[in-house]
């Protein structure tokens, strides 16, 4: 059996960090989207009230999930829509080769799916004799370069525009020097609609699914999902079964969120409802579970099932932006990345959680209020309870523990490191052993302790 | 025991206890006076353009707009076009209008939106395909927020509804947002007073 190893996240961040130009390149890019998201925020004033709605609406849903799953497969199927239901990823992808089959369709347009990414279906389908085409322009561009999406809302975001015109001039035979974007889209869409206006099938997955009207909810900027879900007769929709809502009145807190989170506008170009099939067509409906079940009978880490995918948390993160999402070696990267993807496969990604310096930020920044910094830590106990940690992490944090817990040992340890630092030569300070120093030079050492300090001054006193 | 009985199954054993739902309120503030601008303002900052009454001579104004358009598909019985939905039974073929004429039910001041559904379009793909858009829309049809919005019967009753909030575009290479991408060029939202007899 062939198992994957475990992903080290910080050696291949160190691989990203080594390529200045994109990863000062990255950086910008995510905190302007960080920026953008805090001035769209600051203009609607119930902002906080809509996060906590959000935040009890999906707690709600989610302690209702069986009945409101129910609800949303009634309402689907007095629609017209065929349910099907998915334990896993291969089950789902056999659901949607089957459909195809039966249509004979060869070529099958989708929108971006991050649950289709999770299933791994272009390669699935793509070895069973069926073209897909990604139609999401970003998503298109990493399909051409045969790489993972970096970013769940703008799965190319990594590459610089020049990185994009030489992806276009191998695939495309487009100008390898025209990094314009404006031109690259232009080139896109020339290669793409003809594809569109092809295709057999069309394939979107769900923002959101609304258990009162059966209705798959979908955000777009270029209205891919509008056009993969329109122009073949036959649609197929991918829905993890915590995307579910109760009612529209429901859905509007979250579209008045989602947006302006993820990019800082007030809300996608298309925000589209598919509730029923168009005239003579055929509409699919599959509701996966691929572990979402399990997950949520985990007391500590249910909630990261309200997650909207808005990216908040990952273009906040110091750690994501200065690591490249491609890092994580994972669907899902950034802060909620690392307390989804060990609930997939805990041996595989027990590094993620210790790729966080725990500030807090993805929490508060997260339009459904998901304690992710908290979350985080609880996985690092549950990979030490596990056995997860390697043996050199886990005997750095024995240490620590032993030293922090022990004011009179933490005292000689400062006083002594603060020594050391003056004293010994830089070989011994900078290498392979001190992370810190990796890429940066260590603070000159104190004169004092703060506790040596604090006895001079304050006690005296 | 089947799929979907297994998946049932393990959501009911595994369930968090209860938690309450919560009302939403509907937040509205703007008097209705203000609604217009701040429409013409949201619609603004989504790329699209607002055209706030209608223009005296509307075959005129389309081909000053669109000088380069032979085929206009009209949905609306206010413009004649040189085609109508029903022209295009292979939706597909809905890519060799240049300009779709229709008519919205209702627009969003808070996001610039305006909402498009099957009763509207006839053939769904004309909003996406045709290379341009221009959408007539009553002023009085103007609701405050999304909250109001999602009160209208379309997403409950039509088969495909859309919010439509400006022209398709990108911000995926370099992360600002360009046009076009795969669907309508421009969008052009023209202000125009719903006939009494509709």
């Amino acid at each position: 059996m062939n198992i994957p190893p475990t992903v080290d996240q910080a050696a291949n961040a160190a691989r990203f960090i080594a390529d200045r130009a994109h990863e000062q390149y990255f950086d910008t890019l995510m905190w302007s989207l960080r920026e953008a998201r805090d001035r769209s925020a600051s203009e609607v004033p119930e902002w906080e009230q809509l996060r906590d709605l959000a935040s009890e609406i999906k707690e709600h849903t989610l302690s209702h999930l069986a009945e409101y799953l129910e609800q949303f497969e009634a309402s689907a199927k007095r629609n017209g829509v065929t349910v099907h239901w998915a334990h896993d990823a291969y089950e789902h992808n056999q659901i949607v080769a089957d459909i195809l089959s039966r249509h004979g369709a060869k070529h099958l347009i989708k929108s971006k799916s991050m649950l289709t990414e999770e299933c791994d279906l272009r390669r699935y389908l793509e070895n069973r004799g069926v073209t897909v085409t990604e139609t999401d322009l970003g998503e298109r561009i990493q399909q051409l370069d045969d790489e993972p999406p970096a970013h769940i809302v703008g799965p190319a975001f990594q590459k610089r525009p020049q990185d994009v015109a030489r992806v276009f001039a191998k695939a495309y035979g487009s100008d390898t020097n025209n990094s314009d974007p404006v031109y690259l889209a232009h080139e896109m869409r020339k290669h793409t609609r003809p594809l569109i206006e092809q295709a057999d099938a069309g394939m979107t997955g769900a923002n959101f699914a609304v258990a009162e009207t059966g209705a798959v909810v979908t955000v777009t900027n270029e209205g891919n999902a509008d056009l993969s879900g329109n122009v073949p007769k036959l649609r197929i929709c991918s829905v993890g079964i915590e995307k579910i809502i109760p009612t529209n009145r429901d859905l509007a807190v979250f579209i008045r969120l989602l947006s302006r989170s993820a990019i800082g506008m007030p809300i996608t170009q298309y925000t589209s409802h598919f509730r029923a099939p168009r005239q003579g067509g055929e509409m699919h409906i599959i509701l996966v579970d691929n572990g979402r079940a399990t997950r949520l009978g985990m007391e500590k880490f249910w909630p990261s099932l309200k997650c909207i995918r808005c990216g908040a948390c990952m273009n906040t993160c110091p750690v994501y932006r200065r690591s490249g999402g491609l890092s994580y070696g994972s669907t899902y990267m950034g802060p909620i990345g690392i307390i989804m993807m060990p609930t997939f496969d805990i041996r595989r990604f027990s590094e993620l959680p210790f790729s966080s310096t725990l500030n807090g930020s993805c929490s508060n920044v997260c339009p459904v209020k998901i304690n992710i910094h908290e979350q985080i830590y609880a996985w690092r106990g549950v990979m030490d309870e596990k056995h997860q940690i390697k043996l050199a992490k886990k005997g750095a944090m024995v240490a620590a523990g032993e030293v922090l817990s022990h004011p009179d040992l933490y005292r000689i340890a400062t006083s002594a490191t603060e020594t050391a630092f003056k004293l010994l030569p830089r070989f011994v300070i900078y290498n392979e052993l001190n992370a810190w120093g990796k890429h940066r030079e260590a603070p000159a050492p104190a004169k004092q302790t703060f506790h040596q300090w604090y006895k001079e001054h304050r006690l005296k006193a | 025991m089947g799929i979907r009985e297994d998946i049932f199954d393990r959501v009911r054993r595994n369930q968090p206890a209860a938690i309450t739902h919560p009302a939403v309120p509907d937040f509205t503030r703007l008097a209705k006076a203000d609604l217009i601008s701040t429409f013409a303002k949201s619609l603004e900052i989504m790329a699209g353009v607002l055209i706030d009454s209608p223009p005296g001579d509307f075959g005129t104004f389309l081909r000053r707009k669109f000088p380069k358009a032979k085929t206009i598909c009209s949905a609306v019985p206010e413009y004649a076009g040189t085609s109508r939905p029903e022209d295009y039974p292979a939706w597909s073929d809905a890519a060799k209008i240049d300009v779709s004429i229709v008519r919205s039910p209702m627009g969003v001041a808070e996001t610039g939106s305006v909402l498009l559904s099957e009763d509207d379009l006839r053939v769904n793909t004309i909003a996406f395909l045709a290379h341009d858009i221009v959408v007539l829309l009553d002023p009085e049809k103007i609701v405050e927020n999304i909250h109001v919005a999602y009160q209208h019967p379309a997403f409950k009753e039509r088969a495909y509804s859309v919010l439509m909030s400006g022209p398709s575009g990108s911000a995926d290479i370099g992360g600002k947002e360009v046009h076009p991408a795969q669907g309508v060029m421009t969008l052009t939202v023209v202000l125009w007073p719903e006939r009494a007899d509709r």
